[in-house]
Formats: structure tokens, C-alpha cells, sequence
């Protein structure tokens, strides 16, 4: 049996303790066995968007594995994020064809608009920013998803285009509720 | 079993219903409307593009029926529609956005009057009045074997594929007999699409030989090259023909337990999967029993989690059995020992995907395709600087050139061909001398590429050879799986010699090195990431030397790509006065205003993102870009003064 390690569990942040105890109640419901590792870490981050730390020492007592064997397995995979991504991700594409139409001065362009690098959330957690390999559109490259959408044939201006029109929806909608409310 | 309830008799039976289904779509009475809706098709816009014509059809009060298809592999041509209007032969249009949908309903679906020629491609019949698709040499010199009914029938629909003959190949399977089915395989010397090209008959054989039981299928979906989709589009567009090969093979080698192996990026590949096997189940063509036969077999999804080592076989069983994906020694096969210790066979979707067709239609019909050293099709997805990119499906045996120039239309905007880039990460770049080569695994192979996965990239003279050696040698450096230490370090120092020369700080020694240490990777490496990272270095070494030595000697990037070797300014003499157009696109506000009121770009602060150039008007053009960056012209550029710059606000 795996112990969790000792934290200050005043030093989570209540976010990130609302989705430990979320797991914690989740697990039991999971099949056991350590072939069902991967299927288990791809349900944890379907639901809550991300694998926290704590959840990876939860995972190990549930399945009777060491910690560092879940540690190795879910670093191992590039599907695997460890930190919440924003309630906007933005994934862009640097699959070959991408990459060879300017893919990377696109990633380039986000990064420098939101101040963060790949792999980063924002800290309003609006945003985060990560590359991809081929998302199969490759004919009309450059691509980037934005959530669940498919931005076409991207150029630098058009990023200032996809976050300014997420930004007016955000503010319409805050507008909205502001409505509702008086 | 009473001879009634054969397996090709229960088939018949389900048979009929579909069929009556398919003659009400194919002799319509009221039109029917088919859309691309594949993960490409989504991307252009196809959902828009359907609720437009719901909403439109709705307004008129007409009455339509509307199909949502997989993909026809015609990427450029996206949303593509197909209407199939009474009295008409279906018709194909390509590019239907929303508002182009709109028009065909108000103009086509209202009364039929007029087919909307300005967004037509051709017909799918031959018909007097209107070009059909034969009309077009990407139709005409196309061989569909694989993808026959992609973007042709609704995924979701199983009775679709069993009136396009589907499931038939299985019921003639289950009535020869595991043996006799292995033998057909192997008289057809179908060779296995996943890159190797390994016999597939023969890889059965072994499996169904081997004395442990139970024994497992697995259909490798991991398609992990950074520039391919075919198998993606397979899943998603024509499920059941992958399923129905899968249960085969089962069949073939008596497997209990089969596996698809899918990755997670392609969730809706994963759906359209679950919901073909549910269908199956359904209707018997999956589970205990299967049509009556006494055959029983189970098949589950497995979601790979996005590593491309995982594509390889005994990685992918290691990932499966909840592992970090490691590619293990081989021998033992799979074949022999594979997923928990048991006899496992593990082929590709395109591979799973011509067995129904061979089992329904015969070795011999398959072996006229092709060459005979490698029967049947090759799917590539063409992308980069062609006219039609998309997927294509030719013979084996068509050149380089044919597939290129004739099916693809060639080099887009009549620029010069340079390279191109075949079989992803584990491929190499070929020049235009080597167009000749035929496509098939041992001419590829001599050529210095590789079929493998079927990426295949076309460049004109505005990429780089160096910095696409350099693109795929980051790519394996990242994914090496980190057990042998040429592959994990040799492919970072590849990766550090290449970064030195797209930056312009490599020497000629580097090139010797480049070549010395990619030898050394090939001979230290246990799987075939390692053993195939080298090549597209190698082959660009071999045939783009002059580019290389450009770089390490004048430090000059012949293609203008490599942006730390070259710069952008704007000509003044061409640059108008007053216009700003640059101005606004720069995200990094490097353009300033010279003291005759043109433009300038401050190289400080210019991150040579290029936009200004599309910016610029072309009546003007006035944006250079030249390499090495010392190549700018002094143009005695003064900024406008302050004081000005007020007055002129
Ligand atoms: C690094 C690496 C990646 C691979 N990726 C894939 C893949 O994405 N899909 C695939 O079918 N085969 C892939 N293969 C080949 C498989 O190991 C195996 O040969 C293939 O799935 C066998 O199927 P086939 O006989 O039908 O070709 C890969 C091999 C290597 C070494
Ligand atoms: S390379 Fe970007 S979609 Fe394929």
C-alpha cells in the first residue's frame, strides 16, 4: 500500500482539492488490475481536464502500484497533462505539412499574445497553449484548434482575430449575465 | 447447421432490407443531399454547412434528405456536397459554405431548375449534359480498392455497407474455414500496409500455427506520423469494412479477442468505431455466434495515448498491458508471443481494410493491381505544395512523377518542384531526379525513403531541405522512447548539429559528423524509430548537399526559410506613400515611418514572421526578404521625425 505523500493540504489550491477528493471518490468505481492504468489516467483527464500530482499517488494506492511506476507511465505519453488547461485551449498544429507553411511562427504569435509559452495556462486560466502533431488537415495548413474547433489555413493576423473574437464573446456574455442579474 | 442458414444465406437475408434502403437513396423521389463529414470535412466548415441547409430547407417548407458521409479523400475541395436531385445524376460540388448551401436550396432544391453550374465539379454518372469526375485525371488515374466507398456511404450506417457488398468476404471466410482463408492472403502476397510491408499471409500463418491459446488481433490505428491521416479517414469513414477485416484475421488464425488500437487525438475515429462494433453486435456479425457460423469473437477500443513509438508492435503491446510504450526485442514475434505472452497478429487499418476485398472478390482480381512484387494500392496523403492535396489511392508500381504532376496537378501556383518528403519521420526527402521511382516498399526503400506510413509531402523551392531534416529529427529526438542511447542521444546531437546550421554557426566538419552519427544510430538502435530517424538527414545530406554547404559556408539559406539567416526590409522604390498596410499586421510594431512618408522595418524588432508580405498590396509588393540578413540594401533610411509624426496625425 501506497501512502500519499505528506502535503500541507492548506497549500493545495481548493480547485485542485475539490478534484483530488472528486478522484478519491471516483476510483473505487474503477476496474482494478495494472493493465487498466492507462484507460483509468485517460478518464481522470477526460472528467477534470488534467492529471493533478496528488491524483497520480491516488491512482497507485487503488491499483497497488508503485508511484513512480504511475509517474513514468503517465509522463511517458504526450496525451497526459499535469496542470488544468484553460477554458480556452489553444493546440497548435506543428504536423509536418503545418509545420512547413509557418506552424511555428503561428505558436509564436499565440505565445507572445497571451504571455505564455507552450505547455503554459494562463493565470486567469482563460487560456492555455500547446502544440500538436496532425490533426488530419493537413490540406488546409497552417491549422489550430481552438476547443473544439478547426481554424484553417492560420496566419499571424488571424491570431489576433481568434483571441479578440473569444475575448468579445467573453465580454458579451459577462454583459449578459450582468443583465440578468439587475 | 441446415444448408438454409448458411453464413452467406443469413447474410443475404440482412441483405435485403439494405438493399431497398439504398435504392430509395441512389432512385430518389425527393432529393438527397450528401456532406462530408469527416474530421477534415468538420474543419472546413461541413457543420455549417448542414444546419445551413436544414435551416434553408426549412424556410422553403422543402423536403430533402440528408446524408452525412465520411471522406472521398479530396481535402481541397472540402465542404464537398453531393445532391442527388431527381431526374439528375448526383452531382458533386465542392467548397459549399454556408452561404453556398443556401444558394443550391434557393436556386437547385426549390424546383431543379438550375444546378448551380459556378460551384460544380462534375457528376458522378455519365450523363450528356454535365463533365463527369472521370473528366479529371485525380479520378481517372485513381485505383480505389481501399477507399472505394469512403465519403460514398454514411458511416453510422451498416446497412450502407452491407448493400455496397459488405460483410461478404467475412460470410465466404466463415464458410471456407480458418486454412483456406490464410492461403488466400498469402496467393494474393498482400504485404502489409504499416510501412514494413511484411507478407500478412505469412504473419497469419505463423499465428494461426502457434500452440497457445486463446489467441489476439489487434488492428494498429496508432498512425503516429506527424503528416497522415488515412487511417484515421478509414476509421471514420468506412468502419465496418476495418471491422469486417479484423474479424477475418480472427477468423484466420482462430483469435477469441480483438483489439483496435486507436489514439486518443482521433476521438472521432473512436466513436464511429464503438458505433459500427455496437451495430455489429447487434445484428450478429460480432459475438458468440457470428451469422450462425459457431464463431465467436469480441472486439474492444483501446485508446493509444499519443506516442508515436507506441505505432510499433511490441511497444503498442506494452502499452496495452498498461506500460510505458518500450519497444521490446524481437524475437519472439507477436505472431509467436505477443500481447500477455499470448499468439497475437497485429496489422494495420489499411491492411485489415483489403482483406474483405480480397476474400470477396479473390486473390486473382486482386493480384491484377498493382505489381507483383507488391499487389494492390498504396494510399498517400499528399500535402504541401500540390494542387489537389488530399488522400489518393493508386496502384502500386505508378511513379513518383505520375502521382505528383498527373493525379495531384502538380506543383500549386506554377512554381518549381524541389522535393518531396515521403513516409513522415521515418522517410526521406527525394529530388526531382528520383521522381521516376515507382511506388512500392523495395523501390522506396532503395530511393533512400520509405513507404511508411504514406505521408507524403511535396515542396516547392521555398523549403529548406536542412530545416526539414532538422523538423524531423526533433520530432524522433522527442518521441525516441529513451531505451537505446543512439537513438536517445544520437538523435539529440543529430538535433543540435542541425539547430547549429539553420542558425548559420555549423562548419563543413558538422556535415561529416551528421553523417558519421547518423551510421552509428542505424547499427545501435533495437526498433526501427532508431534505425529509420536517420534517413530523412541522410537523404538530404545525399541529395540537397549544395544547401547544406550553402548554410555552413556563406551562411545563406538558399529557400529564404531558415529565419535566423534571413531578414525582410521593404524596397522604398516600390513602397507607396502614405500606405499602411504593413503597419497594422505587424504583431510586433516594427514597421515605422520613414521621412519621405514610406515604410521601413526596424530589424530589432522584427520577428520575421512574414506577414507584411501577404499585407502588402500587390499592386505595390515592395516587402524582400533576402539571406544572409547583410544582403539589405542601405537605403538611407531616416524615420520621420517626431514633430511630424504628429502634424501628419
Ligand atoms: C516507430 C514505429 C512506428 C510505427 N507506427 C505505426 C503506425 O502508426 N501504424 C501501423 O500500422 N504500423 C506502425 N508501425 C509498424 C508496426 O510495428 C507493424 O509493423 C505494423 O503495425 C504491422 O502491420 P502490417 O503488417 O499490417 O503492416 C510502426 C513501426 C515503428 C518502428
Ligand atoms: S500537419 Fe497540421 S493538420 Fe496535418
Amino acid at each position: 500500500m501506497t501512502d500519499l505523500p505528506a502535503t500541507n493540504s492548506d497549500e493545495l489550491d481548493p480547485e485542485e482539492q475539490r478534484v483530488l477528493a472528486a478522484i478519491e471518490a471516483e476510483l473505487p468505481s474503477m476496474p482494478a488490475g495494472a493493465q487498466n492504468l492507462i484507460p483509468i489516467l485517460q478518464r481522470i483527464q477526460q472528467t477534470h481536464g488534467y492529471l493533478p500530482r496528488g491524483g497520480i499517488y491516488l491512482v497507485a494506492r487503488h491499483l497497488g502500484l508503485a508511484p513512480s511506476k504511475v509517474f513514468g507511465v503517465a509522463t511517458f505519453y504526450n496525451q497526459f497533462r499535469f496542470n488544468p488547461p484553460g477554458r480556452h485551449p489553444i493546440k497548435v498544429c506543428l504536423g509536418t505539412a503545418c509545420h512547413v507553411k509557418g506552424g511555428e511562427i503561428i505558436l509564436e504569435n499565440f505565445a507572445r499574445r497571451l504571455g505564455i509559452e507552450e505547455g503554459e495556462t494562463t493565470k486567469d486560466r482563460e487560456y492555455s497553449l500547446e502544440r500538436v502533431a496532425c490533426v488530419g488537415c493537413c490540406a488546409l495548413a497552417p491549422v489550430v484548434v481552438v476547443g473544439e474547433k478547426i481554424e484553417s489555413y492560420v496566419t499571424p493576423s488571424k491570431v489576433e482575430g481568434i483571441i479578440t473574437e473569444i475575448e468579445v464573446r467573453r465580454e458579451m456574455a459577462a454583459r449578459e449575465e450582468e443583465r440578468n442579474e439587475s | 447447421m441446415s444448408p438454409e442458414s448458411t453464413p452467406s444465406q443469413r447474410l443475404a437475408d440482412m441483405r435485403q432490407a439494405a438493399e431497398e434502403q439504398w435504392r430509395e437513396l441512389h432512385e430518389p423521389e425527393i432529393p438527397v443531399i450528401y456532406v462530408g463529414n469527416a474530421t477534415c470535412g468538420r474543419a472546413a466548415g461541413s457543420q455549417e454547412t448542414i444546419a445551413s441547409f436544414e435551416e434553408s430547407l426549412a424556410e422553403k417548407g422543402l423536403e430533402a434528405r440528408l446524408v452525412k458521409v465520411g471522406c472521398l479523400g479530396h481535402c481541397y475541395a472540402e465542404p464537398l456536397v453531393i445532391i442527388h436531385y431527381p431526374g439528375y445524376p448526383p452531382l458533386m460540388y465542392q467548397k459549399v459554405g454556408a452561404g453556398e448551401a443556401r444558394v443550391l436550396v434557393n436556386s437547385f432544391l426549390k424546383d431543379g431548375s438550375d444546378p448551380c453550374f459556378e460551384y460544380l465539379f462534375g457528376a458522378l454518372e455519365p450523363n450528356d449534359t454535365f463533365p463527369t469526375l472521370m473528366d479529371y485525371p485525380r479520378y481517372l488515374f485513381e485505383k480505389r480498392v481501399i477507399m472505394e466507398h469512403c465519403g460514398l456511404i454514411d458511416p453510422a450506417s451498416l446497412d450502407h455497407y452491407l448493400a455496397v457488398g459488405g460483410y461478404q468476404g467475412l460470410a465466404k471466410a466463415l464458410e471456407a474455414g480458418s486454412r483456406r482463408v490464410v492461403q488466400e492472403i498469402k496467393d494474393a502476397h498482400l504485404r502489409g500496409r504499416g510501412g514494413a510491408g511484411f507478407p500478412t499471409g505469412i504473419k497469419w500463418e505463423i499465428a494461426a500455427n502457434a500452440s497457445r491459446h486463446p489467441k489476439v488481433v489487434i488492428c494498429n490505428g496508432d498512425e503516429g506520423d506527424p503528416g497522415a491521416y488515412m487511417d484515421r479517414t478509414l476509421m471514420e469513414s468506412n468502419p465496418h469494412q476495418v471491422l469486417e477485416g479484423l474479424i477475418i484475421a480472427a477468423l484466420a488464425i482462430g483469435a477469441s479477442r480483438a483489439l483496435l488500437y486507436i489514439r486518443a487525438e482521433y476521438p472521432l475515429a473512436v466513436e464511429t468505431i464503438q458505433q459500427a462494433i455496437d451495430a455489429a453486435r447487434e445484428r450478429g456479425l460480432l459475438g458468440a455466434d457470428i451469422l450462425g457460423s459457431g464463431f465467436g469473437l469480441e472486439v474492444e477500443v483501446f485508446q493509444g495515448s499519443g506516442a508515436f513509438v507506441c505505432g510499433e508492435e511490441t511497444a503498442l503491446i506494452q502499452s496495452i498491458q498498461g506500460n510505458r510504450g518500450m519497444p521490446q526485442y524481437r524475437p519472439p514475434y507477436p505472431a509467436v508471443a505477443g500481447l500477455d505472452g499470448l499468439p497475437t497478429v497485429i496489422n494495420n487499418v489499411k491492411t485489415l481494410s483489403t482483406v474483405p476485398v480480397i476474400m470477396r472478390r479473390g486473390s486473382n482480381w486482386f493480384k491484377q493491381i498493382g505489381t507483383e512484387n507488391t499487389p494492390g494500392t498504396a494510399i498517400f496523403s499528399v500535402v504541401g505544395d500540390v494542387e489537389y492535396p488530399g488522400l489518393v489511392e493508386v496502384p502500386m508500381g505508378v511513379t513518383l512523377e505520375h502521382l505528383i504532376t498527373e493525379v495531384c496537378g502538380g506543383i500549386k501556383d506554377g512554381k518549381p518542384f524541389k522535393a518531396v518528403q515521403i513516409g513522415g519521420p521515418s522517410g526521406g526527402c527525394l529530388p526531382a531526379s528520383e521522381l521516376r521511382t515507382p511506388i512500392d516498399f523495395d523501390s522506396l526503400r532503395q530511393a533512400g525513403a520509405m513507404m511508411g506510413s504514406g505521408g507524403m509531402v511535396v515542396m516547392n523551392d521555398e523549403a529548406c531541405m536542412v530545416e526539414v531534416a532538422r523538423y524531423f529529427v526533433d520530432f524522433t529526438q522527442n518521441e525516441s522512447c529513451g531505451k537505446c542511447t543512439f537513438c536517445r542521444v544520437g538523435t539529440r546531437h543529430l538535433l543540435a548539429i542541425l539547430q547549429e546550421i539553420t542558425k548559420g554557426e555549423g562548419s563543413e566538419e558538422d556535415l561529416e559528423e551528421l553523417q558519421v552519427l547518423s551510421e552509428s544510430i542505424i547499427q545501435g538502435s533495437l526498433c526501427s524509430l532508431g534505425k529509420t530517424a536517420p534517413n530523412p538527414v541522410l537523404t538530404t545530406l545525399r541529395f540537397f548537399r549544395d544547401e547544406y554547404l550553402a548554410h555552413v559556408r556563406e551562411k545563406r539559406c538558399p529557400a529564404l526559410m531558415c529565419r535566423e539567416l534571413i531578414a525582410y526590409y521593404i524596397d522604398l522604390e516600390a513602397c507607396a506613400r502614405g500606405c499602411d498596410a504593413c503597419v497594422a499586421c505587424c504583431p510586433t510594431e516594427a514597421i515605422f515611418t520613414t521621412s519621405n512618408r514610406k515604410k521601413a522595418i526596424d530589424q530589432e524588432k522584427c520577428v520575421k514572421c512574414g506577414e507584411c508580405v501577404y499585407a502588402c498590396p500587390p499592386e505595390y509588393d515592395a516587402v524582400r526578404k533576402v539571406s544572409p540578413p547583410e544582403m539589405i540594401p542601405d537605403q538611407g533610411i531616416e524615420p520621420l521625425a517626431e514633430t511630424e509624426e504628429e502634424d501628419e496625425k
